[in-house]
């Protein structure tokens, strides 16, 4: 985690008012950057990652040796190709992959800020990976976009830069997050200060690390990104590597154990105090309140054209959620576009190979692409 | 299609705001776009037709006439158009409504099921019609609620909705359909095309 990555990185030096009052600056955006962008800067397209996710969207991530995030949809020859437009992704204020978070070396004491990091919320993310889109001197993006929290910050975006975007791709997201996710995120956080060696944030200054809470936190949330029938599908009650129940607490079952395995491989790349801040920021998320109670009234200085999308068995953020945004746009008679896409992957549809999904992204991308050009002509 | 195609655009102001409801692939939406106005959304059920719709870049929601188009304020399109899909509704009255309030103007085009060659099967062979523009069998049509030319044409002078053109169109002729003339257009022709407003 953080202490020695080598990864793009900007310090912004003006200040930055976080929705918690405090403010900070000299803060580092860690980034990366796909592709080139053409002369006359149309081709940009900033990607906002997940709570889990890092600004390596595709090729191979540095620190896990693993595929980027998003390789079905970025990449060259992909739906969004990089031979063709130039994607932008920033590790998010309070992550752990380079930006300014919570695991951040404090200078003046040598040690990580840990729970002194301050609240940061969606808002914040988003005006922070603004700086970088300045320091690109990027005048207008061809698209944001972006899956569950990164769609919250697509929505988010172009609520506070009507005009820096001319579409914008929020996907499997919502405009407030509901009491269901919220629960979900505090049993994740509850998790992780239950570990003893969470010291109430300060465990990096003892060398210990909540694994534990830490495991058990992306257990239970990775349950929420599958859908019933594809655990199901894939799991059911097959035995791992034994042909009859041990009558213990051992991973007897499939499930048991990929579940572990998930909660294993997380903690070597994730830190905890991230995904208290991180799921805070998703917790406080609620759009339409920002606007008095009127989600349209976010949307009413914009031209830019919304496409969003939905999936099928995705019930952390279901397609009714998802619609109300459309509701929210077409009651303003915004330029949007809706499906819902069938697939039993739960809400990590947009993550996997579905190819309904990236086929209908890529060609829609790729006309828009076409149209908005021919337009300008 | 084409002949329908070209009637409909002929009605349609240039650069007007135009939402296609029941778009299907997209395929008038595409020729509004080329020919009249950039300004065009499509609502469609079926999921596949949306997403081919969305592959070619058009703005399409995925989503059902009957629920879904109270979420556009009223009178934002300039014009609404339902084309061969009046019939396939649970609530016809309901959907003619909710498009009259959406939209300034409504084109509706209907498969005329009193055109004599429908008349002459359930006549003379004794079976639910089945031409080229009513390919369905009486098992599988998607069609609830089958109308006639006249029967629409009543229903609007019954609702006091007006009707500002109403053209038949038998293969490529096209003619208007006037009061007088009414019983003749309704036996003659295999598509009515209204454009109405409340």
């Amino acid at each position: 985690m953080n202490k020695n990555i080598d990864t793009k990185k900007i310090i912004i030096s003006n200040p930055l008012k976080l929705d918690c009052g405090k403010e900070i600056n000299n803060f580092p955006i860690a980034y990366e950057t796909y592709g080139e962008l053409n002369s006359e800067k149309s081709n940009a397209i900033l990607v906002f990652h997940a709570l889990t996710g890092d600004q390596y969207v595709s090729g191979k991530n540095p620190i896990t040796n693993k595929d980027g995030w998003w390789s079905y949809v970025v990449g060259e020859n992909k739906p969004i190709d990089t031979n063709k437009f130039f994607v932008i992704c920033a590790n998010v204020i309070g992550g752990c992959m380079g930006s300014y978070g919570p695991s951040t070396i404090n200078e003046s004491t040598g040690k990580q800020i840990g729970t002194n990091f301050p609240i940061i919320t969606i808002n914040d993310m988003v005006n922070a990976q603004y700086e970088l889109i300045k320091y690109l001197e990027i005048e207008k993006l061809f698209a944001v976009i972006g899956g569950s929290m990164g769609g919250m910050q697509v929505l988010q975006f172009v609520a506070n830069f009507p005009d820096k975007a001319k579409l914008a791709i929020p996907i499997a997201c919502t405009s407030s997050h509901s009491a269901q996710n919220i629960a979900f995120n505090e049993l994740g956080r509850q998790a992780i200060m239950a570990d003893s060696k969470w010291e109430n944030g300060f465990y990096s200054n003892y060398k210990l690390n909540p694994d534990k809470g830490l495991a058990v936190a992306r257990m239970a949330a990775h349950i929420t990104y599958l859908s019933e029938k594809g655990l199901q599908e894939k799991f059911g009650r097959k035995l791992q590597d034994r042909d009859s129940l041990r009558y213990g607490f051992e991973a007897d079952f499939q499930i048991e154990s990929y579940l572990r395995y998930q909660g294993s491989v997380f903690v070597d790349r994730f830190d905890a105090n991230s995904y208290l801040y991180i799921t805070r920021a998703m917790d406080y998320f609620d759009l339409s309140k920002q606007y008095k109670g009127n989600l349209s009234d976010a949307f009413k200085e914009t031209k830019t054209k919304f496409f969003v999308i939905s999936f099928t068995s995705d019930w952390l953020y279901p397609t009714s959620e998802n619609r109300e945004i459309v509701i929210a746009l077409n009651s303003i008679g915004a330029d949007v576009g809706f499906v819902e896409i069938e697939s039993d992957k739960g809400h990590d549809s947009f993550l996997l190979d579905v190819p309904s999904f990236l086929k209908t992204l890529g060609d829609y991308i790729n006309s828009t692409y076409k149209i908005i050009n021919e337009r300008r002509i | 299609m084409k002949e329908e195609f070209n009637i409909i655009s002929d009605l349609i102001e240039e650069n007007t705001r135009v939402l296609d409801v029941g778009c299907g692939n997209g395929d008038l939406m595409k020729f509004l776009q080329e020919n009249k106005t950039k300004d065009i959304r499509g609502l469609e059920i079926s999921k596949e037709k949306v997403q081919n719709c969305l592959s070619k870049g058009l703005t399409v929601i995925e989503g059902n006439a009957e629920s879904d188009l109270k979420q556009f304020p009223k009178s934002s399109f300039d014009y609404v158009i339902l084309s061969q899909t009046l019939q396939a509704f649970l609530n016809p009255e309901l959907v003619i409504n909710e498009l009259l309030k959406v939209g300034k103007k409504v084109i509706v085009t209907i498969p005329n099921f009193g055109y004599w060659r429908v008349r002459l099967q359930l006549l003379f062979k004794g079976t639910m019609p089945v031409t080229e523009n009513l390919p369905h069998e009486w098992y599988n049509t998607p069609n609830l609620h089958m109308c006639t030319i006249k029967d629409f044409y009543n229903f609007c002078s019954s609702k006091n909705i007006k009707i500002f053109k109403s053209i038949a169109l038998k293969k490529s002729r096209i003619s208007e359909i006037n009061k007088s003339n009414l019983n003749y257009k309704n036996l003659d022709s295999h598509l009515g095309i209204f454009l109405i407003e409340s």
